[in-house]
């Protein structure tokens, strides 16, 4: 039996085909080598993200957390609620706490609930994936399985906007969170924990619908790493990742810049710093090689 | 819905700073904001916005209702949340943007044609469809927002975007044919359609 279980809300950009599916399958990696087991919440629905508030209203939205919430009872009961994504995650924690604070609120959700015969008593804790690491596992035990230090590959630990904030990690500050950088370290690998643009928006959703305003943004978090003698960024944020890698050779065309700087994930780090190859770390999900990870992961 | 909002003004007449705590999501906070300008100064579009947070703040409270509502302001906001942790005040701000931009589009008053408001519509009517975001269909979606010749320009800049990101497994095109899905469409359908009801209600009865 793995040590710890949780259940498990991936999100839509994590399937198979999808923008994200490299994050999930270095994260299936990353827990068998932690040891988690994942339950998956049977048949989660989109959370609606931060874009759905413009159709959807308070209620319909946070009724999308809702279901979730209540399939995650009825079918994994007693197990914490873990995304991965950092919009799934504030959304149902954001859900959640609404539901908490406003008992008339609460009691709509399940009258809601009550048109596909569920219904919720909102008792399951709502957590970030980087939680369970940092939290339940620990930088110490997270260094003791390191089987391939990340040596020499100085990392731009880029934590972005809503894994960060409202709610953010425990412990640790808005404006400057360190987690990131304490993980790269006891992974082996050369932290920038000055880097100055870890809290900066990518953008978000607005990343499709202003793409010159954001794409402005995205330049700076780049230029940043690259200032900071950085070899890649790494991300807890399927949105992030994607904004601030797949837009470079149109920001290149854009402002006559010549990036060419890898974003992976947190998990993929963990993978490779734990011996597995570089395809269990979804390595060959990069639109920009991680060169330095995939030569570690060759060794 | 703009029956709904000549009612909302018969009923506020001057006082749109009640209007908008009886109507917008966390609105009954923005009597307390102080006027600091951390909000505007914090915010990561903060140069695109005609009207920045502070500003849309004070214009509530003096009544300037057509211009907030009609205002593309609102939907600057990205979703980052650094007006939240750093006001000193702790206004739910994030909230009240995306609040103010749900109640100018319900009463008709929303611009037109401003992209994100519409992104977010075709979000939502994508994800309603099957209970999950279909990633492809989004992205065709917006490019073709506009009609088809534009259509086709938008896919061809960005066509190399779109052979990267299957190359790396990371788009598929079988999600044009179905694709992914939640098995209880229908009882999710039903809850949304009896949540709108709620939520509408209220409205109603406040107007």
């Amino acid at each position: 039996m793995a040590k710890r279980e949780y259940s498990y809300y991936p999100g839509c950009s994590s399937q198979d085909g999808a923008s994200s599916s490299n994050l999930k399958r270095s994260i299936d990696t990353m827990c068998e080598v932690l040891d988690v087991k994942l339950n998956e919440i049977p048949d989660w629905n989109c959370c609606s993200a931060s874009i759905g508030y413009g159709s959807g209203g308070v209620l319909p939205r946070m009724s999308l957390s809702a279901r979730n919430i209540a399939l995650s009872e009825q079918h994994n009961p007693g197990q914490d609620i873990v995304a991965t994504c950092a919009a799934c995650w504030l959304a149902t924690k954001e859900a959640a706490e609404r539901f908490k604070e406003d008992e008339n609120f609460f009691q709509e959700a399940n009258t809601v609930l009550a048109e596909a015969n569920l219904k919720m008593t909102n008792q399951t804790p709502i957590r970030h994936m980087c939680e369970v690491l940092i939290e339940d596992i620990g930088y110490e035990a997270l260094s003791e399985g390191v089987k391939k230090p990340l040596e020499g590959v100085k990392i731009a630990g880029y934590v972005g906007c809503q894994t960060n904030r409202p709610f953010g990690i425990a412990g640790e500050s808005f404006e400057n969170p360190m987690y990131l950088d304490k993980m790269v370290d006891a992974l082996g690998g050369e932290s920038i924990p000055t880097y100055e643009k870890k809290v900066q928006c990518c953008g978000g959703a607005l990343a499709f619908s202003e793409p010159e305003k954001s794409q402005e943004m995205i330049k700076g978090i780049i230029e940043a790493a690259y200032d900071n003698g950085a070899d890649m960024i790494a991300t807890p944020c399927p949105l992030c990742q994607a904004n601030v890698e797949i837009y470079q050779d149109q920001i290149n065309e854009r402002f006559g810049t010549k990036f060419e700087m890898p974003v992976v994930y947190y998990s993929q780090l963990i993978d490779v710093a734990y011996g597995r190859s570089a395809e269990d770390a979804a390595l060959d999900g990069q639109i920009i090689k991680a060169k330095k990870l995939e030569d570690i992961a060759g060794k | 819905m703009s029956d709904m909002n000549t009612a909302m003004v018969e009923k506020y007449r001057n006082d749109f700073l009640k209007e908008v705590g009886a109507n917008v999501e966390e609105g009954r906070w923005v009597k307390m904001c102080m006027q600091c300008g951390v909000c505007s100064g914090s915010c990561p579009l903060g140069p695109y916005w005609e009207h920045p947070p502070q500003e849309i703040f004070m214009m509530i409270r003096a009544g300037k209702r057509d211009e907030v509502l009609t205002s593309d302001s609102m939907w600057m906001c990205t979703s980052c949340y650094n007006c939240i942790v750093r006001c000193p005040r702790e206004l739910p701000i994030t909230h009240i943007m995306h609040g103010l931009a749900t109640y100018a589009k319900r009463l008709g008053l929303a611009p037109k044609n401003q992209p994100t408001a519409q992104f977010s519509e075709i979000f939502w009517n994508n994800m309603m469809k099957r209970g999950r975001v279909n990633e492809l269909k989004l992205g065709l979606s917006l490019y073709f927002k506009d009609g088809f010749s534009q259509g086709i320009k938008n896919a061809l800049a960005n066509q190399k975007l779109g052979m990267n990101m299957m190359k790396a497994k990371r788009m598929s095109p079988a999600e044009f044919f179905g694709g992914h899905g939640i098995k209880d469409v229908s009882g999710l359908q039903k809850m949304i359609k009896k949540a709108k009801e709620i939520e509408l209600g209220k409205l109603k009865a406040n107007s």
